[in-house]
């Protein structure tokens, strides 16, 4: 190398740092955006595809459900079902035939009218195509009909309330018939947003839909961007990167926006479930007793403040306050660890060890923390292994039913089925509470919460697992923001509403 | 040219051990891509029609053999996950994870580089020993608590740089920079300061050799003596360890990416693992092992053009 090449690349070097310095100077970082009808959204779990036909995850209908795709009917912030895409729809008296008016003048993102056609299409695709167990809710259908263009007629083989609130959720999402050859990368759908760019592992881009058939969203583009770091989400809140962090991760992290002239923090409910699950197949958890003395023996008020620094909502059983049968079961076990020592004495249970197997997230490794402290207190032996999640978790406790406890929440709304169904890994097989269910679902909708408030006490009663506690809906947006969803009731993410005021 | 052709030969076998170590970790791997992409909704009968969809119900041998027909062939395979090309996929990451090791490796060297030769002048003077034990403490912190630290100081606290994210380089050449910088610091501060202990130490040896005795003793001020003679014999053993931190920096990028949130070929990896998306994490983890191999030839070469002697072997 001659001496003027040296100094050439030197040159070089020093040309793109001043350059990088400059820009530096140049960009100005944080303000807290001039933004009027953009927002972007910090959220964690990044969905894998956009197929929730296919692909599991709760990450896929929050991005594209409700703002992509529409179903006939919605859950109301209260957890109600409201028309959508059907003006109104009708119960035949049996409980067996619905008929749903469908609105004019809705198109698909791909400019395809909405019928009575795509709506039987997207049911018979349900019950065809789709891979996922939650298809089965399709089951009940005998057959779906077109009367004529708008009216849609669907008889069920038996009556069911639990599938007219499914076809609030994904199962219920109206997919166009010319609109299906690519979900996993280009979802088509009647929502307020279309999607604009999918970056895989940074973020969503959803435009506003401008031959949206209602009211069309204030905002004309929506960001979900995905982190896989809740420190480094929490940062991007604080240079205003997002507007909102989706989910706080961890409530210990709260006091980081307390500056009121610019957060608001938003605490609602949602539908995220925090179970002890207990292997009710497996000594020595096959004895009601010892599943009861875990109740009694774990301080749940203690739990929520230690683990989430007091965010979170003694339930006591499988349900959220925004379903019609909610009630307040978590006085059904107070804290009582010598009645949890007197009714292991009795099981001859004292002194066992079992294995309590979490996935490797943040809140469930920190809730068996205290879970094991609180039983090893009531002479239990309590060895934690933290699985991978989802892979191992998948593999080991759902698949296998390898496992004594786990804990891990239970997002899906309205899911007390789960402990009817003996394959499950609580693996529950009490027929008097599969009878309480069935009968709640093919009631008129009138019983149908009064049953499953009894099956909601029975599970809680026979102590089938413990609920630590309901996850709060935790959010921070900036604070000239209205609009957004306060209550997580359903599987998506409702954006339309939200808008920017003059603050 | 022998030498390169060897070495060139050297590459390739590495390169078809390393596919098969790669296939044969991943196999053991525990976990079940079907089963997690169905996840808490898996039925028996649609994890086992989605492993046929995806081949992983075939014989290992098999599934090995095919992939590697389609690497010979330039094609990676298509990611169970997503269903698109998983190559194009690599490539567009790599480009990013490429600029931050480039970045970080630039800062390293900027830092290093004046920061040793100093300490070892100086080494003597108070102020050796300060570089000498700011060079010691740097090496302590890893790389990832670097990164949280300049984001709080430099993003949350001053506001004048992004706390994370990325914009292409095509899209928007100052905000691409503006989103490298602090990674690139990260990265290039910890390189730099384990770089600085070799350019000191490598520069210390050549002071008390016998030529730089002679270059003064021929009249050169021991400034330009240093430069002229000391700094390229220094720079043989500072090349070899600068090949191994392109490596290292490689690997620290993979951790670095998920501080600041960019999509490079560590946040791939990571996410591919989750997903237990095989295909592209063999993908990648292969195309690092040859990146490295790569880097490693790179340096012999350049070893020997720096050092005369090693020519003639």
């Amino acid at each position: 190398m001659t001496g003027s090449k040296r100094k050439s690349v030197l040159a070089a070097c020093c040309a793109v740092l001043a350059g990088t310095l400059a820009a530096c100077g140049s960009g100005g970082g944080a303000s807290s955006s001039g933004r009027t009808d953009t927002l972007s959204v910090g959220l964690i779990a990044e969905p894998a595809s956009l197929d929730f036909t296919t692909t599991d995850g709760a990450a896929i209908p929050q991005a594209v459900l409700g703002s992509v795709y529409e179903g006939l009917v919605r859950l109301d912030q209260q957890g109600r079902i409201q028309p959508l895409l059907a003006e109104r729809y009708e119960r035949s008296d049996d409980g067996r035939v619905y008929t749903f008016h469908l609105r004019n003048g809705v198109k698909f993102s791909n400019g395809a009218d909405f019928t009575a056609d795509d709506a039987v299409f997207s049911i018979d695709r349900v019950k065809k195509d789709w891979k996922l167990k939650i298809a089965r809710q399709m089951d009940v259908v005998d057959k779906a009909e077109k009367t004529d263009d708008h009216t849609l007629k669907v008889t069920l083989s038996r009556p069911s309330n639990g599938w007219l609130f499914s076809m609030t959720e994904r199962v219920g999402a109206m997919f166009s018939r010319t609109g299906v050859s690519d979900l996993a990368n280009h979802p088509v759908g009647t929502g307020p947003f279309t999607l604009a760019e999918r970056r895989r592992g940074e973020h969503i881009v959803l435009d506003r839909n401008p031959g949206y058939w209602g009211t069309g969203p204030q905002l004309s583009k929506v960001t979900l961007k995905y982190f896989k770091d809740a420190g480094a989400m929490n940062n991007a809140m604080l240079t205003n990167a997002v507007d909102v962090l989706g989910t706080v991760q961890a409530p210990e992290t709260l006091s980081r926006f307390s500056d009121t002239s610019r957060f608001r923090t938003i605490e609602g409910s949602s539908t995220g479930k925090v179970v002890l699950a207990m292997n009710n197949t497996r000594e020595p958890f096959t004895d009601k007793r010892v599943r009861q003395a875990v109740r009694y023996a774990i301080d749940h008020k203690a739990l929520v403040a230690t683990t989430r620094s007091g965010h979170g909502k003694l339930i006591g059983t499988m349900a959220s306050p925004t379903d019609p049968w909610y009630e307040d079961l978590a006085g059904r076990y107070p804290y009582d660890p010598a009645k949890a020592k007197q009714l292991l004495r009795e099981a001859g249970a004292a002194g066992k060890t079992l294995r309590l197997r979490p996935p490797n997230l943040p809140y469930a490794v920190s809730a068996a923390q205290v879970v094991k402290s609180q039983l090893d207190q009531v002479g239990l032996k309590v060895e934690i292994e933290p699985l991978e999640f989802p892979a191992r978790w998948l593999s080991e406790v759902f698949t296998k039913g390898d496992y004594d406890l786990s804990v891990i929440a239970h997002v899906e709304p309205r899911d007390l089925w789960t402990f009817a169904d003996s394959g499950y890994y609580f693996h529950y097989g009490n027929p008097e509470y599969g009878t309480l269910l069935k009968e709640g679902d093919s009631g008129k909708p009138e019983d149908e919460a009064a049953r499953y408030r009894e099956a909601a006490r029975l599970l809680s009663d026979d102590a089938a697992a413990d609920w630590l506690y309901l996850m709060p809906n935790l959010m921070v947006a900036d604070k000239g923001l209205a609009g957004l969803p306060v209550n997580q009731v359903g599987e998506g993410f409702e954006l339309a509403g939200v808008r920017w005021t003059g603050k | 040219m022998r030498f390169f052709l060897r070495k060139i030969a050297g590459l390739l076998v590495s390169a078809v051990v390393a596919s098969f170590v790669v296939f044969a970790f991943l196999a053991v791997l525990p976990g079940d891509p079907a089963e997690v992409a169905l996840g808490t909704n898996a039925t028996p009968d649609a994890v086992a029609a989605l492993r046929h969809e995806f081949g992983t119900d075939r014989p290992l041998v098999v599934q090995y053999l095919d992939w590697g027909r389609g690497l010979l062939h330039g094609d990676f395979g298509t990611s169970y996950v997503t269903h698109d090309l998983i190559g194009p996929r690599i490539t567009d990451r790599l480009g990013v994870t490429c600029w931050l090791a480039a970045g970080g490796m630039l800062v390293a060297v900027l830092l290093a580089l004046p920061a040793g030769v100093l300490a070892a002048a100086w080494h003597r003077r108070a102020a050796g020993t300060v570089l000498s034990a700011l060079s010691q403490a740097g090496i302590a912190v890893p790389a990832f608590l670097a990164g949280i630290l300049l984001v709080y100081v430099f993003a949350v606290r001053a506001g004048a740089l992004p706390a994370g994210g990325y914009t292409p380089l095509a899209d928007d050449p100052g905000e691409w920079a503006r989103h490298l910088v602090l990674p690139c610091l990260s990265l290039g501060l910890v390189q730099g300061a384990v770089l600085t202990r070799y350019v000191r130490s490598a520069v210390l040896t050549v002071l008390h050799q016998d030529f730089l005795r002679t270059a003064r003793a021929k009249g050169r001020r021991r400034r330009a003596a240093l430069w002229r003679h000391g700094l390229p014999n220094a720079a043989v053993p500072v090349l070899t360890v600068l090949g191994l931190q392109l490596s290292t920096l490689l690997v620290g990028a993979v951790v670095v990416e998920r501080v600041f949130v960019v999509p490079g070929l560590g946040d791939l990896l990571l996410q591919g693992v989750a997903d237990r998306d095989l295909l592209l994490v063999q993908g990648v983890v292969l195309v690092l092992v040859v990146a490295v191999l790569v880097v490693n030839v790179l340096t012999d070469l350049l070893y020997h053009l720096a050092d005369p002697r090693l020519r003639s072997r």
